[in-house]
């Protein structure tokens, strides 16, 4: 049964997620990947404010395609998390909540999820057109000479994701790789 | 002036200007109708998925490619490099200019009309600056016979693009230590190249050529049978073992990690065995025309 959750996230409801879970947001979330990712960083180490309050927010990893004339947004499926690893754990200590993407994440990324009591979650990869329907409205908030890596804002309405890890060390790719994986006789 | 007259009646004059238009076309439309053979795995593999997570995900894919062709989004937001392959005939004589030009001019208009994203940085392991218009177009030629040019265009997203790999095995590691190494290539990858996906395998060659016929193998429809009865043996064997890795339907948990497996190969030199595994994602894009 898919679970209705808003934005911002509480430490309350983090809580009560587990991988498997499957929820639909609604709310305000931001979008980063790379670029963004690697200057939100450069501010975070040089002492200095982000262009956008993370605390208790959650980033989409999602660069999308160009909107059509009277289109809030084009196409907007995950990126893959992974490239995020090295920058992840430095946002979540400053209170950033959860992230959307897909793919595996890293140990540091887990063990900060642990420690910051976070979630990562995934959308379903290559359905962009699909999830460009669940986003209501998108303006751009930071870094605009990044193109589609600018940073967004966007509204969303029953966006759907699934949990991967929570913050007592689930992990649905593990786990669900496991129930299914035959070793041997091939 | 008898030959020249000869010539014009066996070489074909083909303005670079129809190249442009073919190119822009068959990017926008790569990246909006996704191909009846992959539509036709989903449906299948719904009724052969165990994992019901694994299921939810192929509907979605489903509704995801119905969704792009009836209201003209793109299927998914990476709309990739455009990969460019052009099968000249030797009897075309292209006019109007260079043809690399007109091909980089498809992509430009393909990618700005078609509001597709443009994906493309320049210095790559420094400044990586947006070259704006998804160029240069990543171009393979090949002089065939004939007289007409034969246009693909394969938009190639990043996510499966980074998960391929190519090995300069030792010959001694044989059969086996091939298959070993692309099953290892696609368990490495796991959830993260948007499964299920396309295996395209380059054997033997010289290193560029492995990688080539990697990629110039995700061309093949899906579900079709290599002429050549050993490697169809073979794709099917690695087949088998990629979908044991249980990753499923976007990672998940699942049967379906694997849409298909294909291979090219080429005879190798004495001291080489080169494996090349090019990963291609569910959204396994490319549409053609012959001009």
């Amino acid at each position: 049964m898919d679970r209705r959750i808003t934005t911002p996230l509480t430490d309350e409801v983090v809580a009560t997620l587990r991988a498997g879970d499957r929820l639909l947001i609604s709310g305000i979330i931001y979008t980063g990947r790379d670029a963004a990712h690697k200057r939100l960083v450069e501010l975070v180490d040089k002492g200095e404010p982000l262009p956008v309050d993370l605390k208790g927010q959650i980033i989409y990893f999602v660069g999308p395609t160009p909107p059509k004339p009277g289109e809030a947004i084009g196409s907007a499926g995950p990126t893959t998390s992974g490239r995020m690893d090295a920058y992840s754990p430095k946002l979540l200590a400053l209170g950033l909540k959860g992230m959307i993407g897909k793919g595996s994440r890293n140990d540091a990324v887990k063990e900060a999820l642990k420690r910051d009591k976070a979630v990562y979650l995934a959308s379903t990869g290559g359905a962009g057109a699909l999830l460009s329907k669940k986003i209501v409205s998108a303006k751009v908030v930071a870094y605009e000479d990044l193109g589609p890596e600018a940073i967004r804002e966007l509204e969303v309405k029953e966006f759907p994701v699934v949990v991967i890890n929570d913050m007592y060390g689930g992990d649905l790719y593990v786990e669900g790789r496991k129930k299914y994986e035959r070793k041997g006789d091939s | 002036m008898q030959r020249g007259e000869a010539r014009r009646d066996v070489v074909r004059e083909l303005d670079v200007a129809q190249v442009t238009e073919a190119v822009a076309k068959l990017a926008i439309d790569a990246c909006t109708y996704l191909g009846d053979d992959v539509m036709a795995f989903f449906e299948k593999a719904i009724d052969r998925e165990e994992s019901e997570t694994g299921r939810d995900v192929l509907v979605q894919l489903l509704e995801n490619a119905n969704l792009a062709r009836d209201e003209n989004i793109p299927l998914c937001q990476d709309t990739g490099l455009a990969v460019v392959f052009l099968e000249v005939g030797q009897d075309v004589h292209l006019v109007g200019g260079s043809l690399e030009d007109a091909v980089n001019e498809g992509v430009r208009k393909g990618y700005t009309d078609g509001y597709l994203r443009k994906s493309a940085v320049a210095d790559p392991i420094g400044a990586r600056k947006n070259t704006g218009d998804n160029t240069p177009a990543m171009l393979h030629v090949r002089i065939v016979p004939g007289d007409t040019v034969k246009v693909i265009v394969a938009p190639k997203g990043g996510g499966a693009e980074n998960m391929s790999a190519i090995g300069m095995l030792k010959p001694a590691q044989g059969r086996q230590g091939a298959i070993d190494f692309i099953v290892d290539t696609v368990s490495k990858a796991g959830p993260n190249p948007c499964p299920p996906i396309l295996v395209g395998v380059g054997l033997g060659g010289t290193f560029e050529k492995a990688a080539y016929m990697a990629k110039h193998s995700l061309m093949r429809e899906v579900g079709s049978t290599n002429p050549e009865p050993r490697l169809a043996e073979l794709e099917d064997e690695i087949e088998r073992r990629c979908n044991d890795l249980g990753f499923g339907p976007a990672g998940l948990g699942g049967r379906v990690s694997v849409m298909d497996v294909f291979i090219e190969e080429l005879p190798a030199h004495i001291a080489s065995m080169p494996v090349a595994v090019n990963i291609q994602c569910h959204s396994a894009r490319h549409k053609e025309v012959v001009l």
